[in-house]
């Protein structure tokens, strides 16, 4: 059975790969499972979604831990844990990134032991939220990867996924699609078909005995205050807003108050901005007077902020 | 027809579209609303014609499928979770009115706190509401279920509402291969709602009420439901006969899955199941004579089937994806109380808990299940109810707690502070 995962965030088109790849895979003869998996996201937090395919009847559910093709459309993913994208990697997953930087980086980087393939990202706008096919591409090399689908069941893919749409997004997404298959042709079939888990030697889970414990710990009551900014909601940035203070005017009350997420802190008339907790909607470069606030990717700010320091930072 | 890949909420769709359904009142809660929206597409596009209504609460849908159905229509609508519990007054009140339809509803945890994804706890709430009620374990079955489930419901020796289960996410977002039976095939198994004397007209108006009545009348009328819910189990095996001669699908009250000849077997309901019956076939290549039985109709009952299945076995290892707070889980109560006095009885029957809030069970933890019930068997002694939690997963709440408890942290530093500079 192939198990795949693909990692991308909202708004990319993740579970529509799963759905391209899932549906190449059935017209290719598989018995096919796909599925997304979300909760409560939103436009760029973390999502995933899988495909699994056999030529036998699929008893497995639920969320793959063992994948033999791990696909990560955003390789600002790779630093996020809670994304999970690394989750039970072996020596024989094959690991699709979509990015700028080489195998040999993110291998030395993430010290992976797995196969690392990487699909050159193709930007073509600037927020890779909007990043218009990255879906169907991230699909088409993975395609590739596993061998076992020809492009034209791709391309019918591809088309019955997104029949709804205007034939010309059909065409792009194909193309798009097409040429990340072709650009995988090296490695096709890479991908191999992973093993059951037998029900000898296996590692026993390690239950316990759950305690009782009184209501004043095990009720889900919340009585922290302001615990919310433990959630790095930065992590779901796709665009940076930097402000230039030189062109700053120090108004201070605009970009602090308009904020929906009061990311933005004045203390001695200088605005600053909460890189964790901004999510990069760009509310602030709209409205500020001076034109001091501009978006920069956020891929582009981290490959800065990684040549300034030794270490990787998570700012 | 050759077979496609549908979400179990495409699947209901279908087949409330391959059911011809009149009228569908409907509201929206997560993991349920692609079914509404797919019915609403069709409805929009022609496809299906029914009427469709949103109503503001899922008390008022069910009290409007109910009057519909009152009507000689055929209705259909769909909740979740929270919503089946919203309607609970009505749920009881139109299976009082013995009114023929089929609900969908998608397994969803309840609150508090809040979870979105499988847990059965809600359709264990419905349990004795007097809708009958059958569990699907894939998208396939939620289809056919939903045909099986009108024949049911309009049968005249029933005529109660049925509840069609398919549980959250591992099901209602899940593609699987789907076979489409044909619409003349459809019309055959499921001719339209001949409701004899359940008519209404505009232009010959009667009333249709109920009246609050002693002790008396209304345990005739209670107990006229058991009775009637109670054909249902040798109704359900005849209509699901008849639908393997018609679709080649083998839809039984109860799925036997290599139990025939084995010393254990997994007992549970829902899509969990098919992990099950992973299990049971690796069990099987290490020796180990393993089997499912796994109950699609649990209301009405079906205790003879379940019991003939059972018989002789030396241990039964039931899952409840669901937990009665004070007493344990819901299948394991109603088997045990099933087979009690039954000299062919399983000696030992394991209750484990697993999968609630939509938490997975791992092929591993189906090997280690199997390996508690045996040791059980050896020692003669069932061993106590078992929640499938590990330390792992303790560590993680426990962080959770710390973030959440302010007042806890104070006296010891949380592991997330340490680490913060």
């Amino acid at each position: 059975m192939y198990r795949i995962r693909i990692h991308g965030r909202g708004g990319q088109g993740i579970k529509m790969a799963s759905r391209i790849l899932g549906t190449a895979l059935f017209r290719s003869g598989y018995t096919v499972q796909d599925a997304p998996k979300y909760g409560a996201e939103r436009r760029g937090a973390p999502i995933f979604s899988y495909v699994r395919a056999a030529h036998q009847a699929i008893n497995e559910r639920g969320v793959i831990q063992q994948p033999d093709l791990v696909v990560v459309a955003d390789d600002t993913l790779l630093a996020v844990p809670a994304a999970g994208t690394l989750l039970g990697i072996g020596p024989d997953t094959v690991v699709l990134i979509n990015s700028h930087q080489s195998a040999d980086t993110w291998r030395h980087r993430l010290n992976l032991r797995a196969k690392v393939e990487i699909l050159p990202a193709q930007e073509v706008v600037e927020d890779r939220a909007e990043l218009p096919h990255v879906g169907a591409t991230c699909a088409g090399a993975a395609a590739c990867l596993l061998g076992v689908i020809e492009a034209r069941k791709l391309e019918q893919a591809i088309t019955e996924e997104l029949g709804a749409l205007d034939a010309s997004v059909i065409t792009r997404n194909c193309a798009s699609a097409l040429a990340a298959f072709n650009a995988m042709a090296p490695r096709r079939g890479l991908v191999r078909e992973g093993h059951v888990i037998p029900a000898t030697g296996y590692d026993a889970p390690q239950w316990i005995e759950l305690p009782f414990e009184r209501a004043d710990i095990s009720a889900p009551d919340i009585r922290a205050a302001a615990n919310s900014v433990q959630v790095r909601t930065g992590l779901w940035r796709t665009m940076r807003p930097i402000i230039d203070h030189e062109q700053c005017n120090h108004c201070w009350w605009i970009c602090s108050t308009l904020c929906p997420d009061s990311a933005i802190k004045v203390e001695n008339d200088v605005p600053a901005i909460d890189y964790d907790h901004c999510k990069g909607c760009m509310v602030c470069v709209g409205v500020c007077p001076p034109h001091a606030i501009s978006g920069i990717p956020e891929y582009l700010a981290q490959m800065e902020d990684s040549a300034d320091a030794t270490e990787p930072s998570d700012g | 027809m050759q077979p496609s890949l549908l979400t179990g909420n495409a699947a209901a769709a279908w087949g409330a579209r391959l059911a011809r359904v009149d009228y569908v009142p409907a509201f929206p809660i997560t993991p349920q609303t692609e079914i509404i929206e797919t019915i609403a597409g069709w409805v929009e596009s022609g496809d299906l014609a029914a009427r469709m209504v949103t109503l503001e609460s899922e008390h008022s849908m069910i009290t409007a499928a109910g009057a519909a159905a009152a009507t000689g229509v055929r209705v259909f609508s769909a909740t979740s979770s929270q919503g089946l519990l919203h309607a609970m007054e009505m749920l009881y009140t139109v299976a009082g009115w013995r009114a023929p339809f089929v609900l969908v509803n998608v397994s969803r945890g309840l609150s508090a706190p809040i979870t979105l994804e499988a847990d059965h706890n809600d359709i264990m709430a419905a349990r004795d509401s007097g809708f009958l009620q059958i569990h699907c374990a894939d998208c396939q079955e939620v289809l056919d279920s939903v045909l099986i489930a009108y024949r049911l419901a309009e049968d005249p020796d029933i005529r109660l509402p049925v509840l069609v289960n398919l549980d959250g996410f591992y099901l209602s977002f899940t593609r699987e291969p789907v076979a489409l039976p044909a619409a003349e095939l459809v019309q055959t198994f499921l001719p339209p709602f001949d409701a004899r004397n359940i008519r209404f007209s505009a232009s010959a108006p009667q009333s249709q009420a109920v009246a609050v009545l002693g002790g008396g009348p209304y345990s005739y009328f209670r107990y006229e439901c058991h009775l009637a819910a109670l054909n249902g189990v040798a109704l359900y095996q005849q209509v699901a006969e008849e639908f393997a001669g018609l679709f080649g699908r083998d839809r039984c009250a109860v799925e036997d899955y290599r139990a025939q000849d084995a010393e254990i077997v997994f007992y549970m309901v829902g899509s969990f199941a098919t992990k099950a019956r992973e299990a049971v076939d690796r069990l099987r290549e290490a020796g180990q004579p393993v089997g499912l039985v796994r109950p699609r109709l649990l209301r009405p009952f079906p205790a003879a089937p379940i019991a003939a299945l059972l018989a002789g076995k030396q241990a039964v290892i039931v899952i409840d994806q669901n937990l009665s707070v004070g007493q344990g889980g819901v299948l394991h109560t109603e088997l045990t109380c099933s087979l009690y006095g039954r000299p062919d009885a399983p000696p030992i029957v394991c209750s484990f808990i697993g999968g609630l809030g939509g938490r997975d069970i791992s092929a591993q933890e189906f090997y280690q299940m199997v390996a508690v019930a045996r040791d059980a068997v050896d020692a003669g002694v069932a061993p106590p109810p078992r929640l499938l939690y590990t330390a792992e997963e303790l560590r993680e709440t426990r962080k959770l707690q710390a973030i959440a408890m302010a007042e806890q942290v104070e006296t010891a530093p949380s592991p997330q502070e340490q680490g913060d500079e």
